[in-house]
């Protein structure tokens, strides 16, 4: 085991993968001279050649596009949409085309590419720059939507996603590449679809991904020392959503809260609920609560900002409201 | 050409006619759903354009695709059986009109976006380059996709990586039921090429020899590694839009005007005024695409609909 940072992680990932693999290739904005917006492919151009990481004009439709079309050939693209801000951009290419091809066509068409992007807020980039649409993306059948919120997940998820046949939108956050964490040694993967547990407790469980599992861990620290144990579950992959590990949780709790960046309305929290609500109706003992941001366009002023995003306060008030 | 080319050449071009009266047919009949857009009237773009391709050059199209699924090799039963909808047709009645493809015969669809396919066609034509394969992608699309940015992204994306390619405009005048100078500021397409720097060429549509030799040209400078060719192939649907086109944006004197211009009319006259083929053997031609163009209707109405277990197939591969 070794102490990383996110952004290693996920280039390690990329890196042993390319050198596993010679039918990988990145693409996208700045990816290669440049070394990547967060530095995430620095060093791999003058490694792997302009071939391999290849440089793309500001054209986003072009850049999933043509990660398709390379994809269905048999090769696996891994394009770089420089914030998930920009995928919308893409969007006929990731929801209408990625999305469809394999099922519309009866099975012909493979399409193993990864879209990486980077969502979130509170970096005072202003409401075009900061959101975390991850539950759009997810609404989709036909797409897979990862989100890690630790290093070890980010390198074993990416690594995934990379060797799947499927097409995968991989969700960074902006705020976490710093994030440390322990990651094994060697050659590893994380199943896509399948939650975690990333904090045992016996009062509330507590649902989320990406940043705001940090922020959870933050609320449940405090919550710890006034005797209140939070079981944390880490979504990990929004489609295929794996409701197992939060049932199973919920199931001894019986009290729940969702934490998610995005906005409330039709968010991951929504669904989450719904299913609790559905599939575990008979074991709830008080109201499921949700965290997300406020109903707004993200401000750029920092304070303002900051009240828009969910803060562990607001995580803990809501666990309280439930115990 | 040898002779035999010539004739099939014909064949195809009057049984992709017939296969598409007979889609108007049943589709009148209530057997075919959702849009249906027939290629009548352009054959000769399809037919002279697939014919120049060898098998390892991969087509893609926008949605006026049953023509060119039949000038790739796809059987005519297959074609029809995936416009009702059956568990035999191509793309196994999940695609529909607007979504053929056969990987197997090099073609890769058959898009319902306008103009989004255009940057997939960058994409198959980046895996060739990148894999090294001899071949070229040729992508077809209409003169109403060059106003959408996926054109533009698509065309300059091909030059900046010399992708082996050729784009082919088949500019049948209309976007829908937007004549081209109402919608794109140049009235010539490929003018828009010139701006790309991309080599180009306007080629007569109705004529299926000069669209076949343009073709040729376009597909082997690509394939020396000069980078993407354009062609703008001026052609004419002679139905409308779709089934449901009240086609209140041309003049009945218009259509007739190029109906006179018919594409099988032309390269039947050709086909004899030069003695490549005699009036016989041209009605035996048609007499076999009939019986193709009944066969296929009567195995596609025979064909079973899709289990219910095929809803939840294909979806994802893994998991």
């Amino acid at each position: 085991m070794a102490k990383i940072t996110m952004r290693e992680a996920i280039s390690q990932a990329l890196w042993e993968e390319m050198e596993r693999d010679s039918s990988v290739f990145i693409l996208g904005e700045e990816v290669g001279v440049w070394g990547g917006t967060y530095a995430v492919t620095k060093g791999f151009y003058d490694h792997f050649g302009g071939e391999r990481v290849r440089d793309t004009p500001i054209a986003e439709a072009a850049i999933v596009g043509a990660a398709i079309g390379a994809a269905m050939t048999g090769l696996r693209p891994v394009a770089e949409l420089m914030t998930i801000n920009f995928a919308f951009s893409a969007m006929d290419h990731i929801v209408n085309e990625a999305a469809k091809l394999h099922y519309m066509f009866g099975g012909q068409f493979l399409l193993p590419l990864v879209i990486r992007t980077v969502g979130g807020g509170g970096r005072q980039l202003g409401a075009t720059h900061s959101q975390t649409p991850d539950a759009i993306f997810a609404h989709f059948p036909g797409l897979k939507v990862v989100a890690p919120g630790t290093p070890e997940d980010a390198k074993g998820l990416l690594k995934s996603a990379i060797r799947t046949q499927d097409p995968v939108l991989f969700i960074e956050h902006a705020t976490l590449y710093q994030t440390r964490g322990e990651v094994p040694d060697g050659d590893y993967t994380t199943p896509i679809g399948r939650s975690k547990v990333q904090r045992p407790g016996r009062d509330v469980t507590l649902v989320t991904y990406s940043k705001m599992l940090e922020i959870s861990n933050k609320a449940a620290d405090q919550l710890s020392k006034e005797g209140i144990e939070v079981e944390i579950v880490d979504l990990r992959s929004l489609r295929p959503l794996d409701m197992g590990p939060v049932l199973e949780s919920f199931k001894r709790t019986n009290r729940a809260v969702i934490v998610e960046e995005g906005w409330r309305s039709f968010g991951v929290g929504s669904e989450i609920a719904s299913r609790l609500y559905e599939e575990a109706f008979d074991y709830v003992d008080a109201p499921i609560q949700r965290v997300a941001q406020k109903e707004v366009p993200l401000p750029y002023n920092r304070t303002l900002e900051q009240m828009a995003l969910p803060q562990v306060e607001d995580v803990i008030r809501a666990v309280k409201e439930v115990v | 050409m040898e002779k035999d080319e010539y004739l099939d050449l014909y064949h195809q071009m009057v049984l992709i006619r017939l296969v598409e009266e007979a889609a108007a047919q049943l589709y009148q009949q209530g057997k075919i759903g959702g849009f249906l857009h027939l290629y009548i009237g352009q054959e000769a773009v399809s037919t002279g354009l697939i014919s120049a391709r060898k098998p390892q050059d991969r087509v893609i199209t926008a949605y006026r695709d049953h023509g060119v699924a039949i000038n790739c090799g796809l059987p005519a039963n297959q074609v029809i059986a995936e416009l009702l909808g059956k568990a035999t047709g191509v793309s196994k009645g999940k695609g529909g009109s607007m979504h053929m493809a056969d990987v197997s015969k090099n073609y890769w669809g058959g898009h319902a976006i306008v103009g989004a396919h255009m940057p997939i066609a960058t994409g198959l034509a980046l895996g060739d380059q990148y894999q090294k394969n001899d071949a070229v992608t040729i992508c077809m699309f209409g003169d109403g996709a060059s106003n959408i940015g996926y054109f533009h992204e698509a065309l300059n994306l091909s030059k900046v990586w010399k992708l082996p390619m050729v784009w082919v405009c088949e500019n049948n005048q209309y976007g829908m039921g937007t004549a081209v100078d109402r919608a794109s500021a140049v009235s010539e397409i490929r003018q828009k090429a010139e701006g790309y720097c991309i080599p180009n060429e306007c080629v007569d549509g109705m004529d299926v020899l000069k669209v076949r030799q343009a073709a040729e040209e376009a597909i082997a400078f690509v394939r020396s590694g000069n980078g993407p060719f354009f062609l703008e192939i001026e052609t004419y649907r002679f139905r409308g839009h779709s089934m449901g086109d009240p086609e209140r944006y041309r003049k009945p004197e218009e259509v007739r005007k190029w109906q006179e211009n018919d594409p099988i009319g032309i390269y039947h006259r050709t086909l004899v005024d030069q003695g490549l083929a005699s009036e016989a053997e041209l009605d035996h031609l048609e007499e076999k695409a009939e019986a193709e163009t009944a066969a296929a209707v009567q195995f596609a109405e025979n064909s079973p609909e899709p289990e219910p277990e095929a809803l939840f197939e294909h979806i994802y591969v893994e998991g």
